[in-house]
């Protein structure tokens, strides 16, 4: 197990280092970053560093034209169905955050053209969470939060 | 492995749904992390849209996804894991 961790870590310090230089140089464009699976954003531990790292900052401003669909009480931690819909416009990119989760960044939507602000997945909170929904509109991320209260924990991570 | 899509248009709107079978083994699971990163959803060979997830995301993953298409068009859904592991299936826009 230590090694794994450690070569996962490693492999994501790398990663980081490697798109920082290439970001440094003009060479990706930002929506290109995300072809990628962005480690620095998954491995981040706690809320505010996962923010920090999917979405440049952590103070979002809240938006009441996202909704955030998720149930206020899961029987089962394991599987809380979460749907996320916006009326705003121009949205690239979605952010999905478990706050009580370790690791809180649990999902990240890159969106062409002609494809609906509107996703819908089955998530793992280990305790009663909030959820953090963060949309990018234009070039701006809104948020909306919701708590979700469990009461059988379904995360050994 | 599997992937169950059904993909149905609606007033221009195909509406895909898509069910991965997939453990999603977090780190305190024997053989863990192991977990979808990537999944990729393709209309007609273009991108639609892709997910990046955590082992945070439920096993077997569920994703619903929605954009402008027709009947007949072809939606594509393939993912990637952390292992290296890979899965993609191909459905007709109903």
């Amino acid at each position: 197990m230590i090694s794994t961790k450690r070569r996962v870590f490693l492999k994501g310090t790398l990663a980081a280092g490697t798109v920082g230089v290439a970001v440094g140089a003009g060479l990706l464009a930002p929506s290109k970053l995300l072809a990628a699976w962005p480690s620095d954003v998954f491995e981040a531990q706690g809320l505010d560093a996962a923010m920090e790292a999917a979405l440049g900052s952590t103070d979002i401003p809240d938006s009441d034209d996202i909704d955030l669909s998720a149930p206020e009480i899961a029987e089962n931690g394991a599987v809380v169905p979460v749907s996320i819909e916006t009326s705003l416009d121009d949205v690239t990119e979605i952010a999905l955050f478990a706050e009580e989760n370790d690791f809180s960044a649990t999902a990240h939507y890159v969106l062409a053209s002609g494809t609906k602000p509107k996703v819908s997945s089955r998530i793992r909170l280990g305790e009663s969470s909030n959820v953090v929904a963060a949309v990018k509109s234009g070039d701006s991320w809104y948020k909306t939060v919701r708590e979700v209260k469990v009461t059988v924990g379904g995360c050994g991570g | 492995m599997s992937i169950r899509v059904r993909a149905q248009e609606s007033n221009g709107v195909v509406n895909v749904r898509a069910l991965m079978s997939h453990d999603m083994l977090v780190p305190d699971d024997d053989g863990g992390p192991h977990f979808i990163e990537t999944v990729e959803i393709k209309r007609n060979g273009e991108d639609a849209i892709t997910a990046h997830w955590n082992f945070t995301v439920s096993r077997n993953p569920f994703l619903q996804v929605e954009f402008d298409g027709s009947a007949g068009d072809t939606v594509s859904v393939s993912w990637t894991d952390n292992k290296g592991e890979s899965d993609s299936t191909e459905v007709e826009v109903g």
